[in-house]
């Protein structure tokens, strides 16, 4: 695979933030290191300065003064991006219409003056690479969304750039073309090795693509790290509830339960806090008999979604639980039930934040 | 039955309006060729007229087309990264500068020439030259250009386009002559039929701005209609006939490949 790869670069981003001329604060002043090879996710919802983030290390956006970005230990903050040596997928692709498909791929090579031969070569290894083999000819408007997403894939790769950077790249295409491209992707970016950043608002993407997850709201970095660490111990409030489902519970404590209108559930460190604001995840709640359970709840309703069920108890906690339970526990609206909870899948969060 | 009648009428007065405005065309063509028009087309055809025309006025058809496509080819030097930077910028500047480019539109012919001859006309060799006429014609075809050119970027988010081309490490130049250009062909080739059309066309700019030793066809048939017999005059308006349509065809049907390309 080293013929199809550049050696990646490592990132490092100081105190960039980004004002825009009408005044607001797209990024507030965010420090980030990227390792060699590493694949790091920006994740957020629209508007809270990932793409932002991502423009200013691709070259596109510069930096508020006091800023600077590093490729390698180099400062290249001033450097434009044409002599930066990125490859980027636009969440448009940005192809271009008055090229063919394999002159698409071969742009940035022609560009650093690869002779046509060798060009052409490396136009194929990148077709066979991204299974587009058939389409070289093709005009842009040809192309399936699916098919062009491969294109601007390979057109960025072609290059052999020192960092990858991809600007929602799936968004573009519906539901199900979206989940496969994405095991595509995440393959072909493990086996470039190639230090990538990746910005998304889709949590799923982020979990299965990076390395390590950066978690941004309003222009600010909430958290970041690994998927599991993003998903099992977030920070906040807001990251529990951006990644995946939760249940948010607002309870008193003593003697290191959490006392609940339905019953106790014992938490795993002794905290010593009168209250707490405490994150469950749906699918670590078990039900059980209701008979010797120290939490006990009512069936609300139930959704059966095919590979689980999810159901709603209410009772238990101050607001109704959701609960993500295996498909073949058999259960029934308005049945009392018994719910089970290891202690260190409670997550005690700030109260604020 | 009822639909007939429609449809009959309907035709009767396509029929009727396209004859009011083709009779003239042909009426005065035949002027042209026409030994005596007094006397009608019965006194015999002729090509002395268009000969005649030819021997006056052959400099004015040649300056026409040397003035209209050096027009041309001041509007595309200037006029499309003009468009282009308008676009890429953005913003009330641009949106000013888009304006006064536009300015010559409304503004009548006689006052920008009466503009350029106050503040050039001491420059005596520049004032004497066709290129005082060309400054002209590129004031008032510019926002032809732009409008058309810019119309297409808005179609196209050249500015991801722009960026998708940066990104492969392709400086600015080579991002204007490989993406831009060819994505905006359409635009171009719609303004450069505008351009070379208004050009060809334009009177009353070019009339207070032309000497004795720089009249473009238009003023020459005013001329020529002024001072010469109408046989002449409408030679005149035949040759420029014979030579504008099958300009104006073959520009069309380029600027409809480049739509469709």
């Amino acid at each position: 695979m080293n013929a199809i790869v550049g050696h990646g670069a490592s990132v490092h981003i100081e105190a960039c933030a980004k004002t825009f001329a009408d005044g607001t604060l797209a990024l507030a002043p965010a420090t980030l290191d990227i390792a060699r090879g590493e694949t790091l996710v920006l994740l957020g919802p629209s508007g809270c300065g990932k793409t932002t983030m991502l423009r200013i290390i691709a070259g596109l956006e510069q930096p508020d003064a006091g800023g600077r970005v590093l490729f390698d230990g180099v400062d290249i903050t001033a450097v434009p991006i044409e002599q930066r040596n990125v490859g980027m997928v636009f969440q448009s692709y940005a192809l271009f219409p008055n090229m063919s498909v394999a002159e698409n791929i071969g742009y940035g090579l022609k560009i650093r003056g690869v002779a046509r031969a060798e060009r052409a070569a490396r136009v194929a290894e990148l077709v066979a690479l991204t299974n587009i083999t058939g389409l070289e000819d093709r005009r842009i408007d040809q192309l399936s969304g699916g098919q062009r997403q491969r294109v601007a894939l390979a057109r960025a790769v072609a290059i052999r750039p020192g960092i990858l950077l991809l600007d929602e790249p799936l968004t573009a295409l519906d539901a199900a073309l979206r989940d496969r491209l994405r095991g595509e992707l995440n393959r072909l970016l493990r086996s470039l090795g190639i230090t990538t950043i990746y910005v998304t608002h889709d949590q799923a993407e982020a979990m299965e693509l990076g390395d390590r997850i950066v978690v941004m709201r309003k222009g600010a970095i909430v958290q970041i790290g690994t998927p599991r660490e993003i998903y099992f111990k977030p920070q906040s409030r807001f990251v529990a509830e951006f990644v995946g489902a939760a249940n948010i519970v607002e309870a008193p404590v003593a003697d290191g339960r959490l006392m609940l209108p339905g019953g106790v559930l014992p938490l795993a460190e002794g905290d010593t806090h009168p209250a707490a604001v405490a994150m469950i995840r749906p699918e670590t709640i078990a039900i059980v008999a209701a008979e010797g359970a120290a939490l006990t709840g009512t069936i609300d309703s139930i959704s059966f979604i095919g590979d689980r069920q999810r159901v709603i108890v209410g009772g238990a906690s101050d607001k109704p639980l959701t609960i993500d339970a295996p498909n073949t526990v058999a259960v029934t609206i308005g049945d009392r039930v018994g719910l089970s909870v290891a202690p260190d899948a409670i997550r005690l969060l700030p109260e604020h934040d | 039955m009822r639909d007939r009648l429609i449809f009959t009428a309907q035709l009767l007065f396509t029929l009727l309006v396209a004859a009011f405005l083709v009779v003239p065309v042909v009426l005065s063509i035949s002027a042209g060729v026409t030994v005596n028009y007094f006397r009608g087309i019965s006194s015999g055809v002729t090509l002395q007229w268009v000969f005649q025309v030819f021997d006056l006025y052959a400099d004015t058809i040649l300056l026409s087309f040397l003035i209209a496509f050096a027009t041309l080819a001041v509007t595309l030097l200037v006029g499309v990264p003009a468009a282009y930077a308008l676009h890429v910028r953005g913003g009330l500047l641009s949106r000013i500068v888009e304006e006064i480019i536009t300015l010559p539109l409304a503004i009548p012919g006689l006052a920008i020439a009466l503009a350029l001859l106050i503040s050039y006309g001491g420059f005596g060799g520049f004032r004497r030259s066709w290129l005082f006429i060309l400054v002209g014609h590129v004031v008032f075809t510019m926002p032809f250009m732009v409008r058309s050119v810019m119309a297409v970027f808005s179609t196209i988010d050249i500015k991801t386009l722009d960026e998708g081309a940066a990104s492969l490490g392709a400086p600015p130049w080579r991002r204007f002559l490989d993406i831009i250009v060819p994505n905006a062909m359409p635009g171009i080739l719609a303004g450069a039929l505008m351009v070379v059309t208004l050009s060809l066309g334009e009177f009353n700019l070019t009339w207070m701005l032309h000497t004795p030793l720089t009249k473009t066809l238009p003023v020459g048939l005013a001329d020529s209609y002024a001072s010469m017999r109408l046989e002449v005059a409408s030679a005149y308006t035949l040759i420029f006939f014979i030579m504008i349509v099958p300009l104006l065809v073959a520009m069309q049907f380029f600027a409809d490949r480049g739509q469709k390309a």
